[in-house]
């Protein structure tokens, strides 16, 4: 069981004093929270993407990169990488890359994106963004897997012959979560290709994701990957911790009257007690994560947004103190002594090569010279997997 | 809270659970559901939806077909239905009023005229149901006013409201304005709206209609319109299921708007 959380990156107004950080500043403190996720124990750090005021993260793979750098333990993962308006091909390729300098310490989890004007700022369309994020997927699934790619569909150009370098580390692509939070069409795309199903699990009811968590694990058997309890599930939160019930509410109740997500229609209290959003004690931070746990079923990562609303750096990182230390320790002990022992493990770069390649070594992709172009030639590796045959197409 | 839907005193019988299996349509009791969109206590929409639906009750008695009666207030559930125009998700009592008129056979909807309107309250419950919650559904249309004046406000507002719900609004709605309650041809319309419900209902025209071609219709994933039976209704024999299983992209191309 992973436990970590996840930056949508907004640079919101601090309610309290009234300030509003410049980016510059968010992006120093999201980069601090980062390596402090790290201190405290936690197993994963995620950021969003955006391409809109007021959030920065543009480019979630620069950031990974940087935060890969200052850190040594921590799996790093995007909240979500938008698989609709990105080219599946430059995701294929700058994820391969960040994978490579975290030391396999990167997963992805893929998401639509929700804000109409984004997609014509990347010539789409919001209307074709299923068919889009399904199409753009199976792409991005083989140029993880074959060294040659020839590929037509109808959102992007077609490919011919097409190489996507760097080769995944180990050549073991990155692990993919789709994350949905009402596309029964997500789910089973999740549980075709044995990947995991991401539910943000905030601003909806408890158990809104449910009916779609269970869809990805009877699929997910279906589809011959395991048992339904194998299924590989992870699931959002919000929290704000305080010693004391009381403080806590006290002290996150600005943050939640003004923090644009919430709709500010019902009170902080029936906001806790009706959503995922956790506020209050250590104790009660983690008796309602255990509903999490009884409510889904065994799953394998539990991230929380803790950096929102305009908090400012000292409250999150006194949060992810005590998050690190009161909360995440309790939480890895009543979950394991409650899991099924036939529940998958949360994966890593480190058991998908074993599950690959046992105790052999790991396949290490060495171009072959440069030939001048991309498309003649048996392949562009030396030591390509003769199992997967390079076939070329006919240039015409 | 509870949603405790109060009963029109004449029948005894228990208002059924929200239930997605019919019972034989000769058999079981009809549910029928008034909805009331005034808040005055007492209301004059009230007592017109509770002489519509008590009428119906005696129509369907006489054909020998028991049914119950649930009422959903709306003013008591004003918070919830604000807060689910805003979140979205309907919570709390408005989400059993929901599953509560998402099982009726017949429903009559009563509102009080508001700036020469329908109220504001009656249009966003409406707006916060699944769009195909009410398909098929034979409803009974009334409103209260102060004037006659605004006698076409059912017509006008009520009537294309539940056709694109994909309702069955009868053919008689009642409007009653101040003079109407002293009026006895008030009650005759009263007695008509009911036989026409009550006809519609013993007909058992929505389960004759959904039965058939609930499929072709567009619905909610996950929606309250047939409560815990959505996972068995997937369909996976579409173009995006197939382009989601690694299918032919040709699909997307021929997909129009998702």
């Amino acid at each position: 069981m992973q436990f970590g959380i996840f930056s949508v990156s907004d640079v919101t107004r601090n309610p309290v004093t009234g300030t509003t950080p410049s980016e510059a500043e968010r992006i120093d403190a999201l980069t601090r929270i980062a390596v402090k996720a790290e201190e405290v124990g936690l197993d994963v750090f995620a950021i969003g993407e955006h391409h809109n005021p007021p959030f920065f993260s543009s480019s979630p793979a620069a950031f990974l990169a940087h935060v890969a750098a200052l850190t040594k333990r921590i799996i790093l993962s995007t909240s979500v990488t938008l698989i609709t308006t990105n080219d599946p091909v430059r995701i294929a390729e700058e994820y391969a890359m960040v994978q490579h300098l975290a030391k396999g310490r990167l997963d992805l989890t893929l998401g639509r994106g929700n804000t109409v004007p984004v997609y014509p700022w990347f010539g789409q369309d919001i209307r074709k963004g299923l068919p889009l994020a399904l199409e753009n997927y199976n792409l991005l699934h083989r140029l993880w897997r074959e060294d040659v790619v020839d590929w037509e569909g109808s959102y992007r150009s077609a490919l011919q012959g097409f190489t996507s370098t760097p080769r995944p580390l180990d050549d073991v692509p990155p692990f993919v979560w789709h994350g949905s939070i009402r596309t029964p069409e997500i789910a089973e795309q999740a549980a075709y290709y044995g990947n995991g199903f991401f539910a943000n699990n905030i601003l909806a009811p408890t158990g809104h994701f449910l009916p779609l968590v269970n869809l990805y694990r009877r699929r997910f058997a279906h589809y011959g990957h395991g048992t339904e309890e194998q299924a590989i599930v992870g699931l959002g939160g919000q929290a704000f911790i305080a010693r004391r019930s009381q403080d806590a509410f006290r002290t996150f109740r600005p943050y939640f009257d003004e923090a644009p997500v919430y709709d500010h229609s019902i009170s902080l209290e029936t906001y806790a007690e009706r959503t995922p959003l956790s506020v209050g004690s250590p104790q009660q931070v983690i008796d309602k994560t255990l509903e999490f746990q009884e409510m889904f079923g065994d799953y394998q990562r539990q991230l929380w947004v803790m950096d929102h609303a305009g908090m400012p750096l000292k409250m999150v990182l006194e949060q992810l103190d005590l998050l690190g230390e009161e909360v995440v320790p309790v939480l890895r002990k009543e979950m394991a002594s409650r899991r099924s022992p036939q529940a998958a493990p949360a994966p890593t770069h480190e058991q998908r090569v074993r599950q690959k390649y046992g105790d052999g070594q790991p396949r290490q992709p060495r171009p072959n010279a440069n030939r001048g172009d991309n498309v003649t030639g048996t392949s562009p590796y030396q030591d390509s997997d003769p199992a997967t045959p390079a076939v070329y197409p006919v240039i015409r | 809270m509870t949603f405790e839907p109060s009963r029109v005193p004449a029948t005894a019988a228990d208002t059924a659970p929200a239930n997605t299996d019919p019972m034989p349509a000769d058999t079981a009791p009809r549910r029928i559901v008034v909805v009331n969109g005034g808040t005055s206590v007492p209301s004059s929409s009230r007592r017109l939806a509770d002489r519509i639906a008590q009428k119906t009750l005696d129509r369907l008695a006489a054909r020998d077909i028991k049914a119950t009666v649930a009422i959903i207030d709306l003013g008591p559930l004003a918070g919830e239905i604000a807060s689910a125009i805003v979140t979205g998700h309907p919570q709390g009592d408005l989400l059993t009023a929901i599953q509560t008129l998402a099982a009726a056979d017949g429903v009559v909807v009563t509102t009080p005229v508001y700036k020469a309107g329908m109220s504001g309250l009656l249009k966003s419950f409406v707006d916060v149901l699944d769009n195909d919650l009410l398909i098929a559904t034979p409803i009974a249309l009334g409103a209260t006013a102060g004037t006659s004046r605004h006698a076409l406000v059912i017509d006008d507002q009520l009537r294309p409201l539940f056709a694109f719900m994909r309702a069955l609004p009868v053919p008689t709605s009642v409007f009653a304005a101040p003079e109407d309650w002293g009026d006895a041809s008030l009650g005759s319309r009263i007695d008509r709206t009911a036989a026409e419900l009550a006809a519609l209902v013993a007909s058992s025209v929505r389960s004759a209609i959904t039965d058939q071609s609930w499929d072709s219709y567009q619905h909610t994933w996950g929606g309250n319109a047939r409560p815990g039976s959505s996972p068995l209704e997937i369909d996976f024999n579409t173009d995006l299921m197939r382009l989601a299983t690694g299918g032919s992209s040709r699909a997307g191309r021929e997909i129009g708007t998702a």
